[in-house]
């Protein structure tokens, strides 16, 4: 019964939005209601699959019955149930927020386009197919270009275009990998291409190889690793705050793909090699100084958190670009703690935004705002999180990364000091944000804008991820024991490629038996179930797949 | 009939870097369309060319051409179509709003 629950947290947003959009289209009110209780639902659902999938092997959803790999299937194993939770706490907390500082009021379908977010970021987190993960791709992204514009506004346009125009191509060249890997291996069910590429003869890598390296390229685009870092931070600086704290999980999103595709597909173990690897360390090391000394450099606030952002993708692509296990559970640790923790920074640097009027969040002498103490303190918390700082869940995610890189003196050396230079940035921009403002005498505390809801509901959000991140903390032990469990399974590819591929030829026998059951059989054969079909169609030597391979 | 496929989609793949690379929105979507064009080809290449021959896996059917590259192929078309839209779309909006059609970002603009 567990089974039709995985492709639920796909299909309620993709209902859920156009209901939005055509139904509620003139009422801000119902589709803030629709909007919330689409979210809790989400985050239901996702607490209920993680407990289904801490307990159980892989599971998997075979869409319209179609038997891998000539079907689609979406697969919920841990590392995807953690991410669908992940993603469903920010969508929540996101909404909240964008309701509370009045941000859904300034532009249109706000609420529709973070139903389509969740709905092609959950579907990228669960796919199995890599197709199907470009098309998932896709769909965030579209929904991203809508969320990024949204409220309008002549720098948030031109980066809007920017963001577009970098992403079209990153798509473009997920094709073309997708095209190389087709080519090679005749498949593209990431099941089924882990069984074909361990089996294929080093002889004929190359292509493999390439196509495998092409990937990666796609997936640090999405991730932000330096050299493909530079559409981020204009993006998420000029994108709306909320929006901003949402795009924290998008990074994610390629980070997600990478481990998932390098440890089941293109293990270090197998045709690949220590390919990625060798890749993969130099260019998260690159990534981690140029988003640690970004933050100190930045000249305004959102910058820095957005620089904040690359360098925390740069800190969790080192752990997980060693391949083992105790470094994935601790960049699983880490990735969490971050993507709350700057989520937290977005809504943060939002909130001060809207209340230091004029001076934005320029690092410039500006009077007291609104609220002052109550945004001091929970910049002074998040940031002390973020930087990696006892006694938060940073220290303990750097920690266990660093344990992981036991013997690696100089990746030690990378991550301490970036960790220092960021904690100087941290406190120059808390100390002329916060502390100075109390030396200007001379100007107006700046009005509150008048279109905000309720601040209070706004603070309760930013408040929450704060929260997030404590219980991250205080929860430390049973957490990364999960994410031990976790690792494990990544590591032991075996349990997901028969989750998905296993089982078929058990089901093809039940088939032919409720077939031999059936009275008119000779009749409905033209009918059968696309399941029955398939099922049949492997159970003989099937020439169709193979074929394209030995042309 | 290889050469001339492989030929097409590296001067359609390096026209439309080249037009990326152009400082205008015009020019930039005109090169992503290029490109798409050239991954679509490129796709259908991926199945092997294969020319006169049913796309359907039958028994007793030895020659045919593989179907599943044209099923990504329709999807690919599908997408970059309506990606192209969105680009479209919102560059004309930036164009509209700041007056003028330049893809960069200058400092100042940049810092708000």
């Amino acid at each position: 019964m567990m089974e039709h629950w995985i492709i639920a947290p796909v299909v309620l947003p993709a209902i859920l939005a156009p209901l939005i959009v055509l139904w509620m289209r003139y009422d801000l009110v119902t589709q803030r209601v629709a909007s919330v209780i689409g979210m809790l639902a989400l985050l239901t659902l996702a607490i209920a699959l993680l407990v289904s999938a801490s307990g159980n092997p892989p599971e998997v959803y075979r869409l319209g019955g179609w038997e891998p790999p000539y079907g689609i299937v979406l697969v919920l194993d841990r590392l995807s149930a953690l991410m669908l939770l992940l993603n469903a706490i920010l969508g929540l907390v996101v909404v909240l927020y964008a309701i509370g500082s009045g941000w859904d009021r300034r532009g249109w379908h706000f609420h529709s386009l973070m139903q389509f977010q969740m709905m092609g970021i959950n579907g990228a987190f669960l796919t199995g197919d890599a197709f199907n993960l470009f098309v998932f791709f896709e769909v965030l992204l579209i929904a991203s270009y809508g969320l990024m514009i949204h409220s309008g506004g002549k720098a948030r346009l031109k980066s809007g275009v920017q963001y577009v125009v970098y992403n079209l191509a990153g798509s473009t060249l997920f094709l073309f990998a997708l095209g190389t890997i087709y080519a090679v291996a005749g498949t593209l069910s990431m099941a089924d291409l882990a069984t074909k590429v361990a089996q294929m003869p080093a002889g004929d890598s190359a292509l493999i190889r390439v196509g495998a390296v092409l990937l990666l390229l796609v997936f640090a685009v999405k991730a932000a690793l330096v050299p493909l870092q530079f559409w981020l931070p204009a993006t998420y600086s000029n994108a709306p705050g909320p929006v901003a704290a949402l795009f924290a999980i998008m990074t994610k999103v390629g980070v997600y793909a990478i481990v998932r595709v390098y440890t089941l597909i293109f293990p270090i173990t197998g045709t690949t090699d220590t390919l990625i690897h060798d890749i993969l360390v130099p260019a998260a090391c690159v990534t981690l100084v140029v988003g640690m000394v970004g933050v100190f450099g930045a000249r305004d606030m959102g910058r820095a958190v957005t620089y904040a952002v690359i360098g925390s993708i740069g800190t969790m692509v080192l752990a997980f670009s060693q391949f083992t296990q105790g470094a994935t559970s601790a960049g699983l640790y880490y990735m969490v703690h971050s993507t709350l923790a700057a989520a937290a920074l977005f809504l943060i640097a939002d909130l001060v935004r809207e209340r230091r009027g004029r001076w934005g969040l320029a690092l410039r002498d500006a009077p007291l705002m609104h609220n002052h103490g109550l945004l001091a303190a929970l910049f002074f918390v998040a940031a002390i999180a973020m930087a990696g700082m006892p006694p938060l869940s940073g220290f303990l995610g750097k920690l266990m990364i660093l344990d992981a890189l036991r013997g690696h003196w100089w990746l030690w050396a990378a991550i301490l000091i970036t960790s220092l230079i960021s904690i100087v940035g941290y406190a120059r921009i808390g100390s002329q944000v916060f502390w100075r403002s109390y030396a200007v005498k001379d100007e107006e505390t700046p009005e509150l804008r008048e279109d905000v809801t309720a601040p209070a509901l706004a603070f309760t959000a930013t408040g929450g991820l704060v929260a997030a991140l404590v219980a991250v903390t205080v929860m430390a032990g049973p957490v990364s024991t999960w994410m031990q469990g976790t690792a494990a399974q990544l590591f032991a590819p075996a349990q997901y490629i028969d989750a998905v591929m296993g089982g078929a030829e058990a089901r093809a026998q039940e088939a032919a038996r409720i077939g031999a059951q059936d009275h008119g059989h000779a009749e409905v054969i033209d009918h059968m179930a696309p399941a029955d079909r398939a099922a049949e169609g492997a159970s003989q030597p099937q020439t169709g797949h193979d074929a394209p391979a030995s042309h | 009939m290889e050469v001339l496929v492989a030929s097409a989609i590296g001067v359609l793949t390096a026209a439309g870097i080249y037009m990326i690379l152009r400082l205008r929105t015009f020019p930039v979507v005109v090169g992503m369309s290029l490109l798409s064009y050239a991954v679509n080809v490129f796709l259908f290449a991926s199945g092997r060319l294969v020319v006169n021959e049913p796309p359907i896996l039958r028994d007793g059917v030895t020659s045919y051409t593989d179907p599943i590259p044209q099923a990504l192929v329709l999807t690919a078309i599908v997408i970059s179509f309506g990606m192209t839209a969105v680009a479209v779309m919102l560059a004309l909006g930036a164009f509209i709003e700041a007056g003028d059609d330049r893809i960069d970002l200058d400092a100042q603009e940049d810092e708000q």
